[in-house]
């Protein structure tokens, strides 16, 4: 799980770097950060957006991203890639067990 | 136009629903009850607004169809004439629920297509209530006044990606919503206005069909009231 969620986040985070030009996105690794480093609120939208569409198709699951904590820098999933794609595989499991 | 219609069994929302059918629009249409419209450019969804999932869920169903949602008209909403001392909180909860979280979901999820779009026109319902500040209507009007903060500032937040946020405000409209109101009170509220007459379904097109004109793209963050309430 927590690998098929790394691999479809690098894949969304490569898509938001080609549809808004974010150069230091276009290869992204576990500890790039995120919010406020390279992509601003507005960024993290998009981002938030695509990402949900992604893992509806990879897991036919719908998960809302929406966090209190989202536009935080300190505590934010957003922080940085690997912490996204972690709270991503969490709340996957989370809704597939729910399934079951 | 694809337009997205909530609470489109009955009322306003089954003439607006109908009258964008007519013009050869596609509808995506919800309720709690079944659907009763059809036409081929219709599609139904049985939902409460207020289900984040099941929101979530027709959204999804309605951008694959359509791929493009050009137009959000969250007109799905409870109304309750009450004094304050006699209001059960279950009332309150129930009014805020649909009327205040049907529209931010649906707004939220909408918004996520709009945003991918880079356009899009959402129009929100407020009331004559809100102004008038009318006894009777603290709850109702209370949530009217929450969905006019929210149309304001989802318009700051939107408008960066093209989408475009506004309001109406009814006066009274012959509808399920007022059955309750006793003609008294209808009275009395037709005399504060400029134009003292009840609306009609019509009034309340025309200030939608100018929000989500393409020539109304500089339009945005605004509460248009019928009937000359200021």
């Amino acid at each position: 799980m927590k690998d098929r969620c790394e691999t479809l986040v690098m894949a969304v985070i490569k898509e938001i770097a080609e549809m808004e030009g974010v150069a230091a996105l276009k290869n992204p690794e576990k500890g790039t950060k995120l919010l406020g480093a390279t992509l601003d609120s507005l960024g993290i939208v998009l981002l938030s957006s695509e990402l949900e569409e992604a893992i509806h198709r990879e897991f036919k699951i719908e998960v809302s991203l929406a966090d209190d904590r989202a536009m935080s820098q300190r505590t934010s999933p957003f922080r940085s890639v690997g912490r996204l794609a972690e709270y991503v595989a969490e709340l996957a499991s989370e809704k597939l067990a729910g399934q079951q | 136009m694809n337009f997205v219609i909530t609470g489109t069994s009955k009322g306003l929302g089954k003439y607006l629903a109908l009258s964008y059918l007519s013009e050869g629009h596609s509808v995506a249409g919800c309720s709690r009850s079944e659907s009763t419209i059809e036409h081929p450019l219709y599609s139904h969804h049985q939902l409460d607004v207020s289900s984040e999932n099941d929101v979530a869920k027709m959204i999804r169903k309605v951008v694959s169809d359509h791929k493009v949602i050009d137009a959000l008209i969250n007109n799905a909403g409870r109304a309750s004439m009450n004094h304050i001392l006699t209001t059960p909180s279950r009332t309150a909860d129930e009014l805020l629920r649909t009327n205040f979280l049907g529209t931010f979901l649906m707004t939220r999820e909408v918004g996520k297509q709009m945003c991918r779009q880079k356009k899009g026109a959402i129009v929100n319902f407020s009331t004559v209530a809100v102004p008038l500040a009318l006894e009777g209507e603290a709850v109702y009007a209370s949530t009217k006044s929450a969905i006019e903060t929210f149309t304001k500032i989802t318009a700051k937040e939107l408008g960066h990606f093209g989408v475009r946020v506004n309001a109406v405000g009814p006066t009274p409209v012959e509808t399920d919503l007022i059955r309750a109101v006793p003609p008294q009170k209808i009275a009395e509220i037709i005399d504060q206005q400029a134009i003292k007459r009840m609306g009609e379904a019509g009034d309340v097109k025309n200030v939608i069909d100018f929000f989500i004109s393409p020539a109304s793209q500089f339009i945005t963050g605004q509460v248009l009231y019928l009937g000359g309430v200021a």
